[in-house]
This record gives structure tokens, sequence and C-alpha cells, in this order.
């Protein structure tokens, strides 16, 4: 099992299957949105409760699954990276920090606007918010880790260090809401319960969860392609300095 | 034992310790990890003028009153209520049965609100749908917030 995964540690391997894929990630995150912004903004009823304000939550919950979903990726990338110390690890997991604190950004401001009319406030320091911030400020603290060191491969090694430290924080975004009383609601689609949210809401909500999938691969995808051929060229140069 | 099977262990072992640490600092902190305390709770604690704190709950059915600027209603959780007199202005999402949380102080048997915050459930539905299912009674608006 271990062995069949090792096979696409090889760089090499990974830009011919990467090339190959990345065509069709960029065409199903197109298709994918545009059905799904279709969907949520045109083709769905308003809430009975928030009326139209309800489609704020298309582009809020995808994004904020995504936040989490990319600091996972990261974790689990710097732990390979760390016991098996595989290169392309390291690129995965450096390649994620920017796109998910990109849609842990998305999901701050998404929330905050559509707290005002809601709840009747921007921002409360409350479980659920104060931890999604704790969120973002790890995936800069990693973005910055990597780059304060000289070395690259000491500046991955640090920050896989602090990615895996930080994945603590994970759960507690995600159980917030359970564990503790917060502003914000627990959450509507659950795997042990009725979902509360009606199919004609529903459907949009998991068309746009699978378009914010989608435009993670292809970002990640693009982005460690981008990172491996620097990291070639760079080893290139080293090369010929050295003689 | 190879390295990569020691770094393995290493790796596990620390992940699983941290978890420890984390699950015992939050659980000691939990009092103070609330956003807000529920009638019951708050009655319980017995908190004086000084002290601030947030209250939450559902707003109690037949129990809201306006008087020019100031409003007062009841704040309950179904075991308990809170008198709750507030002048400001109401969030839209403010309703009786609706979730609220209010920020303020006890005073003589009274929570005096300076900010009155809506919280909403995580049921999501069309309009008809919802009349449809109060027409045919299987509908539940008093859930806990």
């Amino acid at each position: 099992m271990t062995g069949s995964l090792h096979r696409f540690a090889n760089p090499a391997r990974f830009q011919r299957l990467s090339q190959a894929a990345l065509p069709w990630c960029t065409g199903g995150t197109i298709v994918a949105f545009a059905v799904g912004l279709y969907l949520s903004l045109i083709g769905s009823p308003p809430d009975y409760q928030q009326s139209e304000t309800v489609r704020i939550m298309y582009v809020h919950v995808p994004a904020a699954w995504m936040a989490l979903g990319a600091y996972t990726t990261m974790a689990l990338a710097s732990a390979i990276a760390l016991i098996w110390r595989h290169r392309l690890a390291d690129l995965i997991a450096q390649s994620s920090a920017p796109i998910g604190a990109g849609f842990t950004v998305i999901a701050l401001a998404t929330g905050m606007l559509w707290g005002q009319p809601m709840w009747g406030t921007f921002w409360v320091w409350d479980a659920r918010l104060t931890s999604v911030l704790v969120l973002l400020f790890l995936y800069l603290g990693y973005i910055a880790l990597i780059n304060a060191f000289e070395d690259p491969e000491r500046g991955a090694r640090a920050g896989a260090i602090l990615a895996l430290v930080g994945w603590i924080n994970v759960p507690i975004v995600k159980f917030s809401v359970d564990w503790w009383n917060t502003l914000h609601q627990p959450a509507s689609i659950s795997r042990f319960a009725k979902p509360a949210l009606h199919p004609s809401i529903m459907t949009p909500l998991l068309v746009m969860a699978i378009a914010y999938m989608l435009l993670f691969a292809t970002l990640l995808l693009l982005r460690v392609r981008t990172a491996t051929i620097e990291h070639r060229l760079r080893t290139l140069a080293m090369a010929r300095a050295r003689g | 034992m190879t390295r990569k099977r020691r770094r393995l262990y290493a790796v596990s072992a620390g992940m699983f310790l941290l978890a420890a640490a984390a699950a015992l600092v939050l659980n000691a902190f939990r009092d103070s990890l609330v956003f807000f305390y529920g009638p019951s709770e708050a009655l319980a604690k017995s908190l004086g003028p000084d002290q601030r704190f947030r209250l939450g709950g559902l707003v109690e059915r037949g129990s809201l009153g306006k008087d020019g600027v100031t409003v007062t209603f009841n704040v309950t959780d179904g075991a308990a209520a809170v008198p709750v007199r507030f002048a400001g202005i109401l969030p839209d999402l403010f309703r009786e049965g609706q979730g609220v949380v209010a920020e303020g102080r006890m005073l003589n048997g009274t929570f005096e609100a300076r900010n009155v915050l809506a919280k909403h459930d995580e049921t999501y539905m069309p309009p008809e749908v919802v009349e449809a299912l109060k027409k045919s009674g299987q509908w539940q608006s008093e859930k806990k917030p």
C-alpha cells in the first residue's frame, strides 16, 4: 500500500500526471462554478427567515470547508515530508498555504457581511469566529516561517512542524459550535443527523462545494508544478555554481 | 527500527501528546470559552450589577412589550426566564420565539441590555415549505438556541 503511494512521490511522474489532470480540473472548476452560481443566486428559493441574505451562505460555507480542507492537506503533506523526506510533499504543503489562507479570508469576509444584517454585528469574539481568525494567523505564520530561512530545506522542516502543531486548531474550529455556546449556529450538514437544509437549498450548496474543491485542486496542481520546476532550476544552478 | 519508522513514531507520539494537552487546556478554560450564559446558568451564578455578561436564549412568546424606545422581553431556555430591558435598535431577525444574545448586567432582577444580537439556528428552508409544514402541524419552531 505504501509502496504504491510512494510511486507518486517521483517529481517527474508527478509532472506528467498533473499535466494530464490539469485541463480536466480547470474545465470542471469552470462548469461547476457556472452551475453552482446560477443555482445559488437565481435558481434557488429565499429562506423563510433570512430571505435573500441566505445566498451569502453558498459562498461562505464552502469557503470555510475548504479553509479547513486546505489546512488538513498542508498538515498531511507536512507529516509525509517529515517522516519520509519526500521533496514533493514539502512542495504540496507549501503550495497549499496561500490557497488556504485565501479561502479563510473569503470565509471571514463573507461571514462578516452576513453577520451584520442577520446578527446585528460584523464581529464577535465567540469560539467559532475566534478560532477561524487563529486559523488565518496560522496560515500567515506558516508562510512567514518557511520564507524566513536562507536554506529552503530548513525552512520547510520548521514549517512542517508548525503546520502539524497548528492542525490541533482544525477540530477546534469544526466542533467549537457544539462544545461551547457561540453566536454562530451549529453545522447544518452533519454526518450523523438529518440535514437541516431543504433539498432546494442543499443542492446549490453541494454544487458550490464541489466547485470550491475543484478550484483548490486546480490551483494546487498549478502551484506545485511551478514549485517543482523552480526547485529543479535552483538545483541545476547550484550544481553549475559548484563546478 | 529504521530511521523512517522512528520518525513516524516520533511524529505520532508528538501529535498525541499535543492533542492531550490541548484537550486539557480547553477543558480547564471551559467556563470562559462560552459566549453567553443561558437564563438558568445566569440565575444560578447570581451575578451582581458590576459584572457584565452575555445572556442567551429564546425570546419568550407573548413577553414582548414596548414603551417608547425601550423594549422589554423575557429570555428563556424553557426552564427559567430572565426579564430584559433594552433601549436601542434591534436586529432584523429579532422576534418572539427567536434566538437572541444580549450583553449587559443584572439590576434589581432585570437584565439591563446594552446590546442585543440575533441568533438564528441552522435550519434553512423556502417560505412555502414552512407554510406547508405549519398547515400540516409538523412545524416545530421552539428549538433550543
